[in-house]
């Protein structure tokens, strides 16, 4: 999967509010991981040990001109080859609004992490809200630059569609921050204002 | 001025015990080496050939030599596989007829060629002989070891038969065991050159005629598998050779018929029948999964860092072949990183797409040396 966001984004402001909650020493594996900016930056800061998963072959040779230990492959396909549990941090950066089937995706992430860590854009970030209302046209923005039909962010979603998810499939929600543009919200609730506030989520999770 | 390289023989006197039981004495081996191997005798990188491959791998024999190595590409001065660092041998694989003992070579014994009295090996006896060789060569621990194809299932079993001597494998087109569908291609290149009358079982070797026949058409039909059907429209689509209408004969009309048909005919020049026979049976039995138990039996033990590559229109040795070495060592906690590389080549690709190959062998031997200094 394409860190498409990441990339076009040029935003790290994510990768180290992720990094700070991994812990030291930890196994991770970081789906969609792209050019494995984050994944070094887990290396480096945290001496991480694991592996990132990436379908893009450019993206995969940049992983290893990192020096990561990098799969190309297609997470849609599932995780099959983990056995459950087996990694400390299972992380999907950005990436979940382009997986085709993001539910299950979820569910094997859970499967494989003993923690998981998920991040994404909020649909129902005002700006975006703003845009469509007054646009008519599918929003775009810095954080979604793309047209409808060339997308790669199939399965948009909100925080509230994100916590109505968590709720049906009895997933623990352990960790909670949302970004603004001027601000890092830690531990929010939800209600309609975060929602409405909100431009990114990152959500650490577990079952 | 051109880097002229030697191929150079050692000869094994003390008997080797091969996986049939046979114990096979003496084993003379074709080989050659580039670069200098360090004080510390760790920065050796073996590159082991393909089915019809020989140690001569870099440089060039002469100044009048027009083609280089099999793999120049990839091995020299700030290439790859750099001189500059690393001390990279290559070996003529047992069996093999360009250097390395096997079915043509005389037999001290009766001062006759083996032919089918040579004993059938394994690809753990072609690994055997290669260790042997390293050994002599005083190499303390080998810093990687790489080959493509058939070159690949060696360098498996390589890191399977030693793993605390390898730091690390390129593992290129390659399979831990054949598909069907490809035993099928080896047997009926194998069968093409039995039912040649000049092969006369194996006994050809004094003879005015050899097996050409039977061998040319094993090659042709080896072409066809390194290609893909991409691959053969983009080389020859439906032009004719060197002709604009059909003969309305069975002599040669299109160009890919051409192109076996020199393939086949400059082959048996450099290759013996015998050995095709013995090689490619080899390549079949190679199975570790089978003979530990499963491939992660076989890979539990090692303790190199492994790259694999993989071609996604090479449907010889496809990539899910290599996923599944793939995910093998992943589920074993081992440092692998996999990479499927895009190319319209087939097979053939690891002999031809070096832009991606190149930098992706860099970076991971490079990063290695980083990875060795925290240690």
């Amino acid at each position: 999967m394409n860190n498409h966001y990441a990339q076009s984004n040029g935003l790290h402001i994510n990768y180290s509010l992720i990094s700070q909650m991994v812990e030291d020493n930890s196994k991770v594996l970081d789906l969609g991981c792209g050019d494995g900016y984050l994944l070094k930056l887990l290396k480096d800061t945290k001496n991480v040990k694991g592996f990132g998963i990436e379908i893009s072959q450019k993206e995969v040779i940049s992983c290893i001109e990192k020096g990561l230990s990098v799969i190309q492959g297609d997470i849609d396909e599932g995780l099959r080859q983990f056995s459950d549990k087996s990694y400390d941090y299972v992380i999907l950066n950005q990436t979940l609004q382009s997986a085709k089937n993001p539910d299950y995706v979820i569910e094997e992430m859970l499967r494989v992490g003993k923690k998981c860590i998920i991040s994404f854009p909020n649909f129902a970030y005002w700006r975006v809200r703003f845009n469509f209302f007054f646009s008519g046209n599918m929003p775009k923005s810095k954080v979604l630059p793309f047209e409808w039909y060339n997308t790669p962010n199939i399965h948009l979603l909100t925080i509230k569609d994100f916590f109505e998810f968590t709720d049906k499939r009895n997933i623990k929600i352990l960790q909670k921050i949302y970004t603004t543009k001027a601000n890092i919200k830690k531990d929010f609730r939800y209600n309609f204002f975060s929602n409405l506030f909100a431009e990114e989520a990152v959500f650490v999770i577990s079952k | 001025m051109k880097n002229i390289v030697e191929t150079k023989f050692y000869t094994i006197e003390e008997p080797i015990k091969f996986e049939s039981g046979i114990e096979f004495s003496p084993i003379t081996v074709a080989y050659e080496t580039y670069g200098k191997l360090n004080d510390n005798k760790d920065n050796a990188i073996l590159i082991i050939h393909a089915l019809t491959g020989d140690a001569h791998a870099a440089g060039y024999k002469s100044e009048n030599d027009k083609k280089p190595g099999w793999w120049d590409e990839l091995i020299g001065e700030n290439k790859a596989f750099d001189t500059n660092k690393y001390f990279i041998v290559c070996s003529n694989i047992l069996g093999g007829c360009s250097g390395t003992t096997g079915p043509s070579s005389i037999n001290p014994n009766t001062d006759k060629p083996y032919g089918l009295s040579f004993p059938v090996f394994t690809v753990e006896d072609t690994v055997k002989v290669q260790k042997k060789l390293l050994d002599y060569l005083g190499i303390k621990q080998l810093y990687s070891v790489s080959g493509g194809s058939m070159g690949g299932m060696q360098a498996i079993q390589f890191v399977i038969s030693y793993p605390d001597y390898v730091k690390s494998a390129i593992l290129i087109a390659t399979t831990s065991r054949l598909s069907p569908q490809a035993i099928a291609f080896n047997a009926v290149g194998r069968n093409s050159i039995i039912s040649d009358p000049n092969w006369n079982n194996g006994d050809y070797y004094d003879k005015a005629q050899k097996p050409d026949r039977g061998l040319s058409i094993a090659r042709m039909i080896g072409h066809i598998t390194y290609l893909c059907e991409e691959a053969m429209y983009n080389k020859f689509g439906r032009e004719l050779q060197n002709k604009d209408h059909y003969d309305f004969n069975f002599d040669i009309d299109f160009q890919v018929e051409s192109y076996l048909q020199h393939q086949g005919q400059i082959f048996v020049d450099r290759f013996d029948a015998n050995s095709y026979l013995y090689i490619t049976k080899a390549m079949d039995y190679f199975d570790p999964a089978s003979k530990y138990g499963s491939l992660k039996n076989a890979f539990e033990k090692t303790s190199a860092k492994f790259l694999i590559i993989s071609f996604n229109s090479d449907w010889l040795f496809p990539s899910y072949q290599a996923k599944e070495i793939v995910n093998t060592l992943m589920q074993l906690n081992k440092d692998v990183s996999y990479c499927e590389i895009n190319s319209p080549c087939g097979h053939d690709a690891f002999l031809i797409e070096y832009d991606n190959q190149s930098k992706i062998i860099k970076s991971f031997l490079n990063n290695q040396i980083k990875g060795d200094s925290n240690e």
